[in-house]
């Protein structure tokens, strides 16, 4: 049986399926950050070099890990628009780019209030951080640039190549840790050694990162359906959604 | 995890203040991105119910 994979590429038929998908996934976002709260903070027990501060752990590395994993997807949806022309993949990237930059604006608040009680500065020009950073302006760079062309098709196409380029900065954030020296700590979790931490902390890291993974495909898919209104508001199918739902 | 009272909970160690700067930061600024949201998608449909307007007393 074929399934005809482009059918949900143009807008109008993803549009009532986005809307389903976000309420699924807004609701498991709902549950999982309820559970990972829960763990966090009556679950896991206290650490035996950092006290209590190390509790951001729990919002910190889940919001890195998203910063980092949305820009791949942003880029990769990015890269799909220029190889294919569909008009949905350049919607989706322009969908994910400010929550990932929520994300990364998060990982470096949250990093900079847990770096102060524990290395005693908000803030070190080292290599993790900078990285981030860039990260945060590579976001603001991809956003900035949308927003500047008038026409869609070209604004995803120039995104497109600012985003699939800056994609080198995700490795380098990755691997900062091993590569220079820097204040920051090195991987807890990584794909290739077992959690250097606690079962509890590192269940309530990762559910906690399933809330943010969830919540993200949740609010991209929200704000893919206002672009596709905007892009097509000329179009029948948008007419009538807004008359249906009067 | 027993915190024992609330105090204690709020307090964080000592640490209260990092803990919950983070934590408050955090879930404010999603709940900020949802409302925005909300309020574009709003806007849109007005936008769009207003023109369909428009195009039938045109018409």
């Amino acid at each position: 049986m074929a399934f005809n994979w482009f059918k949900y590429s143009s807008p109008q038929t993803f549009f009532p399926l986005a809307e389903k998908l976000a309420l699924g996934f807004g609701a498991a976002a709902l549950l999982a950050c309820a559970a990972g709260l829960y763990i966090g903070f009556f679950v896991a027990p206290t650490d035996a070099q950092q006290g209590e501060a190390y509790r951001i752990i729990f919002i910190h590395v889940p919001a890195a890990w998203m910063s980092m994993f949305l820009y791949i997807v942003m880029a990769c949806w990015a890269g799909l628009g220029l190889v294919f022309n569909t008009r949905l993949s350049g919607m989706m990237a322009s969908a994910i780019a400010p929550t990932g930059a929520l994300f990364t604006f998060l990982a470096l608040w949250t990093g900079s209030l847990w770096g102060k009680p524990t290395w005693g500065t908000w803030w070190v020009w080292d290599a993790r951080l900078t990285s981030e950073l860039i990260l945060l302006f590579l976001y603001f760079g991809f956003m900035a640039l949308q927003a500047a062309i008038d026409d869609p098709r070209r604004a995803d196409k120039a995104g497109a190549v600012l985003a699939l380029v800056g994609a080198v900065n995700i490795p380098i954030i990755y691997f900062s840790v091993k590569w220079w020296n820097t204040l920051h700590q090195g991987a807890s979790v990584s794909f290739t050694k077992a959690p250097t931490m606690a079962a509890t902390m590192f269940a309530g890291m990762i559910v906690m990162a399933l809330g943010f993974w969830f919540y993200s495909i949740a609010v991209a898919l929200l704000r893919a359906r206002c672009i596709m209104l905007e892009r097509e508001r000329t179009a029948d199918w948008a007419i009538q959604y807004s008359r249906g739902i009067a | 995890m027993n915190w024992g009272s609330l105090e204690n909970f709020l307090a964080m160690g000592g640490y209260g203040f990092y803990v919950w700067g983070s934590y408050l930061v955090t879930f404010g600024l999603l709940i900020v991105e949802l409302t925005l949201l909300a309020q574009r998608k709003r806007r849109l449909l007005g936008q769009l119910r207003a023109r369909a307007g428009v195009e039938r007393e045109g018409a």
